[in-house]
């Protein structure tokens, strides 16, 4: 199992973001985690990627549990599994090419990375990587002067160079438009296909789960509501993942027609 | 009908505010024995008016003029030396001192462990005994120990310094978006890494200001330190002082405008290619 989750549960302060998640996951497994808003989507996929330890039970990823290694050892599991940010955060000053080429920095040893900083390594590597995303002829450019839906291609330029054995995504195409979202995830899945890579996705477009992903998980309330093959998923199912009783939407009010003509 | 509209309910508490500050500061004014009517007063206005009347026109003989050259190029060096020095120990203190580069912090949302804060504390104590000596002190102290002459200041900004500049950086570090090296971190890079891709794009401008500005103050105070004997252009202020040759005094002020003004254009001129 590339990934294993035991009665994993996780607390921000007050909040209790998971219950007792049990999740496994196999290598070169294509899955998607749908499910509303503030659902712990985020949070597992964080808990996945290591970025937070859990409050009680365990995580096993690659057949290690990260929170039992020492710090070194953890990075250097840490440098396995990529994951790709919402929004990702680029200092808009770094051009893409470095942002990207720093994908390997969990590779390289520290002085090969600040070699690169005076001269990109590989651009041939990355220009390969961000052509097939469609970016190629934003290479040299500052991260400060992208668009929304442009970063998140960088983060997922980055993310694919680092080529790790896990590679989580948290909404990567949420500031996309229809055609982008759809190629983009395309090429994550071609890539993990072709590498035998684990990816995880969460995603708040239903149909985009369901088009390219084998597997889906409904989260909500920081529980697993259902784990199911793609095929397999209802609209019940779907229904009952979203239903909202909090929120009932206000009968429109009709416009009151009290004319002001201002006087100048 | 407008009054009541236009009723700032700040208002009150800001006068309020502003009475309580001058309340404050009056006893300070007292205790400083400031008296601005000595300055008033017919003897020391004479003696001022002569000694300022010498200012013009500004001393510009060939041979003060050369004196003036090496006195100024000694004070840059001696400011620049002990900035080199000071950056040599301030660099790696603050690396250590910042929270920024806290793999801990990093994988509990900015929130520091026990030991990431009591193995940080030595560090900042460190920076803070180096910059809680003034600089002058400190110049006294070495020029006893190396002698008259430009080392005492050099050793003296040094040490001063690196205590500022340490204190300031990992500050710097710690206020600009630390997404990136966390995103870096939660990758597997080195902090050092880390710290290289996700903070100092950000920080570069900041940094640089400061240190333009600290290289500033540095020329200063090793003007200060040349009246206690540490050489460069103080030295000569302080012996054309005590002969009120106030034309030399006026052209090694005009100098120091000019450096400043330069020191200034160099920090605007760097901060713009790097924003």
């Amino acid at each position: 199992m590339t990934i294993r989750l035991t009665g994993a549960s996780l607390r921000h302060g007050q909040v209790q973001a998971l219950h007792g998640i049990d999740l496994q996951i196999g290598a070169g497994e294509r899955v998607a985690i749908i499910g509303p808003s503030g659902a712990g989507k985020s949070s597992l996929l964080q808990l996945l990627g290591t970025a937070l330890a859990p409050s009680t039970g365990a995580v096993e990823l690659l057949d290690v549990a990260p929170w039992r290694l020492s710090a070194g050892a953890r990075q250097r599991l840490r440098a396995r599994i990529g994951l790709i940010h919402q929004a990702p955060p680029l200092p808009p000053r770094q051009r893409v090419v470095t942002a990207v080429l720093a994908g390997r920095l969990g590779q390289w040893s520290t002085l090969r990375g600040l070699l690169n900083l005076l001269h990109p390594a590989d651009v041939p590597g990355v220009r390969e990587v961000l052509t097939s995303l469609g970016m190629a002829e934003k290479i040299f450019v500052q991260c400060g002067q992208l668009s929304g839906g442009q970063l998140q291609r960088v983060g997922i330029a980055r993310a694919l160079y680092q080529q790790p054995q896990i590679l989580l995504a948290d909404e990567p195409v949420s500031a996309m438009d229809p055609v982008l979202a759809e190629h983009s995830l395309k090429t994550l899945n071609q890539h993990a296909n072709e590498r035998g890579v684990t990816l995880i996705a969460s995603l708040h477009a239903v149909e985009l789960a369901l088009a390219h992903f084998p597997r889906v998980i409904g989260v909500r309330e920081g529980r697993i509501v259902f784990d199911r093959p793609a095929s397999e998923v209802s609209s019940d199912m779907l229904d009952g993942l979203y239903a909202n009783e909090h929120l009932v939407s206000p009968p429109l009010p009709l416009p009151a027609l009290n004319l002001q003509i201002p006087r100048c | 009908m407008l009054k009541v509209d236009s009723r700032d309910p700040a208002a009150l508490p800001r006068v309020l505010l502003a009475l309580l500050a001058i309340a404050l500061l009056w006893p300070g004014i007292r205790l400083s024995e400031l008296n601005p009517g000595v300055l008033l007063q017919a003897d020391n206005r004479r003696e001022m008016a002569t000694f300022l009347s010498a200012f013009w026109p500004p001393a510009h003989e060939p041979d003060f003029l050369r004196l003036l050259l090496d006195a100024t190029l000694q004070t840059l060096a001696v400011a620049t030396a002990g900035m080199t020095l000071a950056l040599l120990l301030a660099i790696p203190a603050s690396l250590l001192a910042s929270r920024a580069l806290s793999l801990r912090a990093a994988s509990r949302g900015g929130r520091l462990g026990f030991w990431s804060r009591t193995l940080r504390l030595p560090v900042r104590a460190l920076l803070i005994f180096l910059r809680s000596v003034p600089e002058i002190v400190w110049a006294l102290l070495f020029v006893r120990a190396v002698g008259l002459g430009p080392t005492a200041g050099v050793l003296a900004i040094a040490i001063t310094y690196s205590g500022m500049l340490g204190k300031v950086y990992a500050e710097i570090f710690e206020s600009v978006d630390q997404r990136p090296a966390h995103a870096l971190l939660q990758a597997g890079s080195s902090r050092l890494s880390a710290f290289f891709y996700g903070i100092l794009p950000a920080a570069a401008a900041e940094l640089v200001s400061y240190t333009v500005y600290r290289w500033e103050c540095a020329i200063r105070a090793s003007v200060v330190m040349g009246f206690v004997g540490a050489g460069g252009l103080g030295q000569q202020i302080d012996l054309s002082m005590r002969m009120f040759a106030g034309a030399e005094v006026a052209s090694m002020l005009l100098t120091f405008l000019l450096l400043v003004w330069l020191a200034d254009q160099l920090s605007r001129l760097l901060r713009g290619r790097l924003a």
